[in-house]
């Protein structure tokens, strides 16, 4: 018996709808369809009234999102690809965000962001866009890299009396599995340790971590110990795990899906640089997907973004520096 | 194209006049003496950012304003100052936002219109167009999880809103889950410096209405009797559940955007055209004619609301601003989730 990180997100929303009545999901195809992933399957069928389709208008479904939290619902919202978020950007950055801070009435809503890349996906539905969210204060945003994280992280967002950015990642929605769903989580806001070692931290999050695990475990056979930080919550980022680890290994290197301009990895290294220069044995290094648009063909696409190999190349120079 | 719904006359749903013409002319006439004050206080250099008048618009927006009730959603615009009024928004609220008093709902956070008490059906507006629809669909639709029946939400815009997306998303949103939803545009001929001409092709904008399956009706924005109503029937007909429904008023914009704009490039053909009519005085004439009110009952009543302005400024001028040492620079609800980030320069220790 196992459970896929993607039947993970949707036994958090059963759960959810099934524990308290204000939790309704609203996104297109999500309803009798079941969701573009089937992160919906059979939950408008078991919560009938509860789980509805929505035009394809991110704007209004936002919109609807932040009336309803502000009448006390707590609506979880399904962007059917996190590129397509953007229409709904002005809704999520300056209704949602802001409402908190403008009122004092707080604004608990769930979008849940399907991200990242799978191959022949192609620019428009591949994105990951965590670092625009994180810009903006108002938000917290997640990036599961775990089975156990999906499931709990999203319980969490949904009982949060904030605006969470649920990124999910679409590569690992079927690949990675767990055991069984957990019966207790880390805190939000907290990074773990994914894996000890004392020659070189990797800061990953989302698919990454994985891709760094794989990393380490290649290393180990070369006789490095990598310790990978799985930062969970992009946003508040957990410095103080994060400055620990640096303290630790003496190196850093911060990887990271999305573009390369900005940005979680750039953040991480502005913060260690700042608050931890005298702990860097080597010159922080970040590594990102390329500074163009997300490509379409597998031989281009294997290349653009970040994986196990080529964290293993950038930790490779980084340990001889 | 126009899909319009016939008006059965002032007798249906409609004031028991001339009561409520009275009731609507104190809330225009409120609005437009606190207008004025905000005005002077601007030009006298009282007031930070910018202010934005109701002129023009106010027997549309009171008439929207008294057709709604406790209970209700309403999210105003920017010219809503009477509608806000006689939704139930207190003097204090606009003189505390526009002075940046710290007791105001927005306690120096945000200014102006942007304002409101969402706790209590007044949502404060950002400052993109359009953008408010889908919050008071959404407000709707809990209302209907909750299975509270007999809400009405209601949403102000102008013409130029009319152009976003959000409008058009709102407005289907709003057919496709047949809310009871009355979305009023208040097409005062210009968004900013835009005329008309520039800013959409369709004959009325009622037929964008038609395009959604949402019917509409027009009202003659410069005559409170045809608002009160028109107003007063589409909330009644949307409250027993007859769907989203549009009113679009023909009015003028009898100011600038703001008062930092002088208004020139408004048409002096428009000025001087029924649409330039100004609505206080049209109401005001009214009352005199049918002899609803004297000139000295009148009188009163405009002394009476000056004072209430008066006292509500001399009051807030008391108030103290924001304080940014111990404002608490925290977005979030959850206090604890805020994002650490290292301050380099310290508040200095008072």
């Amino acid at each position: 018996m196992s459970i896929t990180y993607l039947e993970a997100i949707r036994a958090a929303q059963a759960k959810a709808l099934a524990d308290d009545p204000r939790v309704f999901i609203y996104g297109q195809d999500v309803g009798a369809f079941g969701g573009a992933f089937k992160a919906t399957k059979n939950l408008a069928r078991d919560f009938p009234g509860r789980v509805l389709d929505a035009p394809i208008s991110e704007d209004a479904m936002v919109g609807a999102a932040i009336g309803a939290a502000i009448e006390g619902m707590r609506p979880i919202i399904e962007m059917q690809y996190a590129d397509f978020s953007t229409p709904g950007l002005n809704q999520i950055i300056n209704q949602a965000a802001t409402l908190f801070w403008r009122t004092q009435v707080p604004c608990p809503i769930t979008i849940r962001l399907p991200s990242g890349g799978t191959s022949g996906a192609g620019p428009f539905h591949s994105q990951n866009l965590e670092c625009l969210y994180a810009h903006y204060p108002g938000l917290i945003v997640m990036t599961p890299a775990t089975v156990e994280d999906a499931y709990s992280m999203l319980l969490e967002a949904v009982a949060l009396d904030d605006p969470v950015i649920f990124c999910e990642h679409k590569r690992l929605y079927s690949h990675l599995k767990a055991p069984a769903l957990p019966t207790e989580a880390m805190p939000v806001g907290k990074a773990r340790i994914a894996r000890a070692g004392r020659d070189l931290t990797i800061v990953a999050y989302s698919a990454m971590v994985q891709d760094a695990l794989a990393a380490a475990e290649e290393l180990a056979a070369e006789g490095s110990e990598i310790e990978v930080v799985d930062l969970r919550t992009i946003k508040p980022l957990d410095t103080d795990t994060i400055m620990a680890s640096v303290a630790r290994t003496g190196r850093l290197l911060c990887v990271g899906e999305s573009f390369p301009w900005g940005g979680v990895t750039a953040e991480v290294i502005a913060r260690v640089a700042a608050e931890g220069f005298g702990l860097l044995d080597a010159p922080p290094q970040r590594l990102n997907a390329k500074d163009t648009p997300i490509p379409f063909h597998p031989n281009l696409w294997l290349v653009h973004r970040p994986t196990a190999e080529s964290v293993c190349a950038a930790a490779r120079n980084l340990l001889e520096m | 194209m126009v899909q319009t719904l016939e008006c059965r006359g002032a007798q249906e749903g409609a004031s028991p006049f001339p009561a409520q013409y009275l009731k609507a002319f104190r809330f225009m006439l409120l609005s437009r003496v606190l207008d004025e004050k905000m005005a002077g206080l601007y030009r006298a250099g009282k007031i930070h950012g910018g202010v934005f008048l109701s002129r023009g618009q106010e027997a549309l927006s009171a008439s929207l304003g008294l057709a709604l009730r406790k209970g209700d959603i309403f999210a105003p615009l920017i010219r809503d100052g009477a509608g806000r009024l006689a939704f139930g928004e207190p003097v204090l609220d606009a003189v505390r936002t526009y002075l940046g008093s710290v007791l105001g709902p927005m306690r120096g956070r945000d200014g102006n219109v942007h304002r409101g008490r969402p706790r209590e059906g007044l949502l404060p507006m950002i400052s993109h167009l359009g953008a408010m629809i889908s919050v008071v669909n959404g407000a709707l639709m809990a209302r209907r999880f909750k299975k509270m029946e007999g809400c009405v939400g209601a949403a102000s815009v102008g013409d130029g809103a009319t152009s976003t997306g959000a409008f058009h998303e709102g407005l289907n949103q709003a057919a496709v889950e047949r809310l009871p939803l009355v979305l009023v545009v208040a097409n005062n001929q210009y968004a900013y410096s835009t005329p008309n001409r520039r800013q959409f092709a369709c004959e009325d904008l009622m037929d964008k209405a038609a395009g959604y399956g949402v019917p509409a009706r027009h009202v003659d924005g410069t005559d409170l009797e045809d608002c009160l109503r028109v107003l007063t029937l589409t909330v009644a007909q949307t409250r027993a559940g007859g769907g989203p429904q549009m009113v679009v008023a023909s009015l003028l914009r009898l100011c600038g955007h703001g008062e930092h704009d002088d208004a020139s490039y408004i048409d002096e053909e428009l000025k001087k055209s029924p649409l330039g009519r100004d609505c206080l005085k049209v109401a005001e004439e009214r009352l005199l004619r049918e002899g609803w009110a004297d000139a000295e009952a009148i009188g009163a009543l405009r002394q009476q609301v000056t004072q209430e302005v008066d006292e509500a400024v001399a009051t807030v001028q008391r108030e103290p601003g924001p304080d940014p040492y111990k404002e608490n620079w925290c977005a979030l609800s959850s206090r604890h989730l805020s994002d650490v980030f290292k301050d380099l320069a310290p508040a200095p220790q008072p």
